[in-house]
C-alpha cells in the first residue's frame, strides 16, 4: 500500500498527489509512468509521473477525472492509501543537448511533458514551450513550465487566457517565422498529437509523441497496449511510451482506445447512480485501503 | 516389473490389481460447467483414492518417479494412501514438490509420471495426478502444517517472479534455513498460475492456500516490484544485501502472427484475454472494474493448440460465446494441450478446426473484427520439433465469421531483467542462459530457471528447474564456490 502525503487540486477535475513510493522515486527518469490500482475490485490504469524526489522517497502523479477509476482516485486525500503503485515503467525520454527544443502539451499532457522538458533544459537545450488547454482554469503547471522554459507560450481554445487558439496555431507561427527546431516533443490528446505530426512531417522536424493506449500489466506481458508504428506492432509499455510521431498510426490508436467505450460508460453511469443513492458507502469504497495481505 | 522388496501394504495380489478399473474423476456436467467458472474436476473422496491407490504395481524401478521433473516418490506416497495415512502421503510428496495441490491439477501427467506407468501398457495408467491432488487437498482441509523449522544460515536470497519456478526455489531454500524474499511485478502472487490458468482448472483459493503455507514456512513476498525497473539485480545484491538471486520471470511477450488486421478491436493475445479474465476478474464486470468485450452470442476463435489456447476458448464459452472454435494449423495428434483439457473442451462443445491457419483478420469497416480469412493445411515432412510440418494447400482460402479472435501461438523472452543486468548472458532469442544442472547464469550469484530460460513450457518443468536451482543456490551459499 502506498500512502498519499499530499493532494492538491490543480484545476477543476485535475489533482496532483504526492505519494510515498521510495523504490519508484529512486529509479524514476523523465518520460516514465506508473500503473495504479486503488482497491481490490479496481482496474489497473497507467498514470504519468510528474516528478520524483529520491531523497524523500516520493513521487507526484497528476490525475484528470475521466472514468470511474480516475473519479475515485481524485476523491482521495492526504493520509489515504493507494493499494498498488508499480513502476517506473516504460523507456525514459532521451536526454541530451539537441539544440532548440519545442515542447507542446495539451491538457493533462503537460504533467508528462514537464519532467522531460526540465531534464532537457538541464542538458543545455533552448526550450520553447507551448502549453494548451480548453480554457484558463484548465491550464496546469504554468509556473513549473515557466521555470524550465526559455520561452513559454500558452494557448486556450476559448481565448480566456493568453493566446486564443490551439497549440498547433502557435507552432505554425514559429515555423513560419523560421525558428529552427531541432526536436519537438508533443504530449496531449490524440487529435492534438496527430495534428502536430502532420504539421512537422513536411518540415522534417524530428517529432516525439508520448502515447497512452489501454494497458494492463505494463511489463510487456499482455500486448494490449500495442500500437502500429511504421506499420509494425510495438508495445507502448516496454518499447515506448515515446515514439517517432511521423511513424505512429494515430487512427488505429484512437480506434483501439475506444474498444471499451461502452463498458466505460456503463461503469461510470453505475458509479454516478451509486454516488447519488448511497454517497457515504461509495465514498468509503473510494478510500478503501484493505488490500491483499502480502 | 519385479516383486517389491519390502512387504507391501497392499492386500491385493498383483494380478488382482490389474482388474481394478482406473477410478473416474467426478466432474461437473458439461451443461452446468459451460455457464460457470467453478472447477471442472471435483476430486476423489477417500474411498475413490484408496481404490485407485490399490492399483499401483509397486515396480522396483518405477518410471513414474524417474519421469517426474521434481522426482516425486510416487510409489511411497501411494502406499501411504493404501495404508490410509493421507497426511503422511502429503508429507512424502512435499519432500520433492512444494505445490502438490497445483501440480495435481495442471501437470500433463501423460507426459511424465503416468506416461511411463506399466499399467498404461495393458490397461490405464495409475491416476497419479488425481491421487496427488487428493492428498494435497486433504492436507489443506485438515489444517496440517507439518514442516520442521530449521536453524537460519544468515544468507539472503531474492527471487524474481512468484510463478511455479520461483515458488519452488523459495520453498526449497527456506527449508534449508535461508532467508527468502520473492518479488512479484503484478499486484497478486502466483505468476502464470493466477494470470494465465483459469479458475475452472485451478481455483485461486488453492494458490492462496499454497502461498499461506509458504508464508508460514517463513517466505517473504513483495508485490508491485518489476525487477529491472523498480529495482535492479545489482541493487538487490550490492545495496540490499542479497547473497544470491534467482530469476524466474516466466514466459514474456506474447507472439503475434504478423498477418494483416491484428490491430482490429476484438483481436487479443491469449495473455491479455486470460489476464483480463483471471487476474482482473473482468468476467465479473461491472462488480470488478476491468472491462471485457461482451461475448454473449458472439463467434469466438482461438488460434493455437496448447493449454493456453484451450484455457482461452473454454473461458470464452463460459462467457456466453455462441460458437467457440479452436483453429490449429496441424492435426489433433500434434496438439500440445493436456489430453484431459482437450477432452473437457470437446464435452463443452468447443469446435476443433484442425489444419486451419489464419492469413488475415478482416474488419467491419469500423475497426472491429468481423471475419478471419484462413487457408487449409496439410502435413508434410517432420520439422525441427519432430512433428510433421503443416503446409498451406494452394487455392484453399476460405473465410469464417468472427467477432473475437485470441492468438495463443506462444511467447518470446521479456527483455526487462536481461537488459538491465550487465553481463547476464542470453541466447540469440533473448532467453537467459543457465547451466542445465545448477541453473547458474553467467553472473556470479545469479541463477535462472523456468520459461525465461527454456521458452514457454509447463508448470512442472519450471518447478523442476526451480528444484535444481535451489540445490545450486544452496551449494553456492554453503561453499562459496561459483
Amino acid at each position: 500500500m502506498f500512502q498519499i502525503l499530499h493532494a492538491e487540486l490543480l484545476a477543476p477535475g485535475i489533482k496532483r498527489f504526492l505519494i510515498q513510493a521510495p523504490r519508484i522515486a529512486r529509479r524514476h527518469k523523465p518520460g516514465q509512468f506508473v500503473i495504479v490500482r486503488i482497491y481490490e475490485e479496481g482496474e489497473r490504469i497507467p498514470l504519468t509521473i510528474e516528478s520524483s524526489d529520491a531523497q524523500r522517497g516520493t513521487i507526484s502523479i497528476v490525475v484528470q477525472s475521466a472514468g470511474k477509476t480516475t473519479h475515485l482516485l481524485n476523491s482521495l486525500k492526504a493520509g489515504d492509501h493507494i493499494l498498488d503503485v508499480v513502476g517506473p515503467l516504460g523507456k525514459p525520454s532521451e536526454i541530451r543537448n539537441f539544440g532548440t527544443l519545442v515542447v507542446m502539451s495539451g491538457g493533462v499532457g503537460t504533467a508528462m511533458a514537464y519532467p522531460t522538458a526540465a531534464a532537457l533544459k538541464q542538458a543545455g537545450n533552448r526550450v520553447i514551450s507551448i502549453v494548451g488547454a480548453r480554457s484558463k482554469e484548465l491550464v496546469i503547471l504554468e509556473q513549473e513550465m515557466r521555470a524550465v522554459s526559455d520561452v513559454l507560450f500558452i494557448t486556450t481554445d476559448d481565448g480566456s487566457y493568453a493566446d486564443r487558439g490551439f497549440v498547433t496555431d502557435k507552432l505554425r507561427q514559429l515555423i513560419q517565422n523560421g525558428v529552427p527546431i531541432d526536436l519537438l516533443l508533443a504530449v496531449g490528446p490524440i487529435p492534438m498529437m496527430k495534428a502536430v505530426a502532420d504539421m512537422t512531417r513536411g518540415e522534417h522536424i524530428r517529432t516525439i509523441v508520448s502515447l497512452n493506449p489501454i494497458m494492463i500489466d505494463g511489463t510487456g506481458m499482455c500486448g494490449g497496449c500495442r500500437v502500429l508504428v511504421g506499420g509494425k506492432s510495438a508495445f507502448a509499455c516496454v518499447d515506448g511510451p515515446e515514439f517517432d510521431a511521423h511513424l505512429v498510426n494515430f487512427e488505429v490508436l484512437m480506434q483501439r482506445n475506444a474498444t471499451y467505450r461502452h463498458q466505460e460508460l456503463e461503469s461510470m453511469d453505475e458509479f454516478r447512480r451509486a454516488m447519488e443513492t448511497q454517497p457515504e458507502t461509495t465514498k468509503k469504497d473510494a478510500s478503501a485501503v484493505e488490500g491483499t495481505p502480502v | 516389473m519385479t516383486a517389491p522388496a519390502k512387504p507391501s501394504l497392499n492386500p491385493l495380489p498383483l494380478r488382482e490389481r490389474m482388474k481394478v478399473p482406473r477410478q473416474i474423476m467426478p466432474e461437473q456436467s458439461p451443461e452446468l460447467r459451460c455457464v460457470n467458472f467453478t472447477e471442472v474436476n471435483l476430486g476423489y473422496n477417500p474411498e475413490l483414492a484408496r481404490q485407485e491407490a490399490l492399483r499401483c504395481l509397486e515396480c522396483a524401478r518405477p518410471a513414474c518417479t524417474k519421469d517426474c521433473p521434481v522426482g516425486v516418490k510416487v510409489h511411497e506416497f501411494v502406499q501411504l494412501i493404501v495404508a490410509g495415512d493421507f497426511l503422511a502421503a502429503a508429507a512424502k510428496i512435499r519432500e520433492d514438490n512444494v505445490l502438490p495441490a497445483i501440480t495435481g491439477r495442471v501437470c500433463p501427467q501423460e507426459d511424465h509420471c503416468e506416461g511411463g506407468c506399466v499399467m498404461g501398457k495393458k490397461v490405464k495408467p495409475l491416476g497419479i495426478g488425481y491421487l496427488e491432488r487428493f492428498v494435497a487437498d486433504y492436507e489443506q482441509r485438515s489444517g496440517f502444517r507439518g514442516l520442521p523449522k530449521v536453524p537460519p544460515t544468515g544468507k539472503k536470497v531474492a527471487i524474481v517472479g512468484s510463478g511455479p519456478s520461483g515458488l519452488t526455489v523459495a520453498g526449497d531454500l527456506v527449508q534449508r534455513g535461508h532467508k527468502v524474499r520473492v518479488f512479484e511485478a503484478l499486484h497478486e502472487l502466483g505468476g502464470v498460475l493466477v494470470y494465465g490458468i483459469p479458475e475452472f482448472r485451478l481455483p485461486k483459493q488453492i494458490i492462496r492456500e499454497q502461498l499461506d503455507c509458504m508464508r508460514e514456512m517463513g517466505v517473504e513476498f513483495e508485490t508491485d516490484v518489476v525487477v529491472g525497473r523498480t529495482v535492479t539485480i545489482d541493487e538487490l545484491m550490492e545495496e540490499e544485501g542479497y547473497d544470491a538471486v534467482f530469476v524466474g520471470t516466466g514466459a514474456g511477450l506474447p507472439v503475434f502472427m504478423n498477418i494483416p488486421g491484428e490491430h482490429w478491436n476484438g483481436v487479443y493475445s491469449a495473455n491479455e484475454f486470460l489476464t483480463r479474465i483471471n487476474l482482473m476478474k473482468a468476467y465479473k464486470f461491472p462488480t470488478y472494474d476491468e472491462p471485457m468485450l461482451d461475448l454473449h452470442g458472439k463467434d469466438v476463435a482461438v488460434i493455437g493448440g496448447g493449454n493456453t489456447a484451450l484455457d482461452a476458448i473454454r473461458s470464452a464459452r463460459r462467457l456466453g460465446a455462441r460458437k467457440a472454435s479452436v483453429l490449429y494449423r496441424r492435426s489433433e495428434a500434434e496438439m500440445p494441450a493436456r489430453a484431459e483439457e482437450a477432452k473437457h473442451a470437446r464435452e463443452e462443445g468447443i469446435e476443433f478446426r484442425m489444419l486451419t491457419s489464419p492469413v488475415e483478420f478482416l474488419s467491419d469497416g469500423k475497426g472491429w473484427l468481423s471475419r478471419v480469412a484462413c487457408v487449409s493445411m496439410e502435413l508434410g515432412e517432420p520439422d525441427a520439433s519432430g512433428r510433421r510440418r503443416p503446409v498451406a494447400i494452394a487455392g484453399s482460402e476460405f473465410e469464417i465469421p468472427l467477432s473475437v479472435a485470441v492468438i495463443a501461438i506462444g511467447t518470446s523472452a521479456n527483455p526487462i531483467v536481461q537488459s538491465t543486468t550487465p553481463g547476464l548472458g542470453t541466447d540469440k532469442r533473448g532467453y537467459i542462459q543457465a547451466d542445465p544442472e545448477s541453473q547458474r547464469t553467467s553472473r556470479r550469484g545469479v541463477f535462472a530457471g523456468g520459461d525465461i530460460v527454456t521458452g514457454s513450457a509447463t508448470v512442472i518443468l519450471a518447478m523442476g528447474a526451480g528444484r535444481r536451482a535451489a540445490k545450486g543456490i544452496h551449494q553456492y551459499l554453503t561453499t562459496g564456490v561459483w
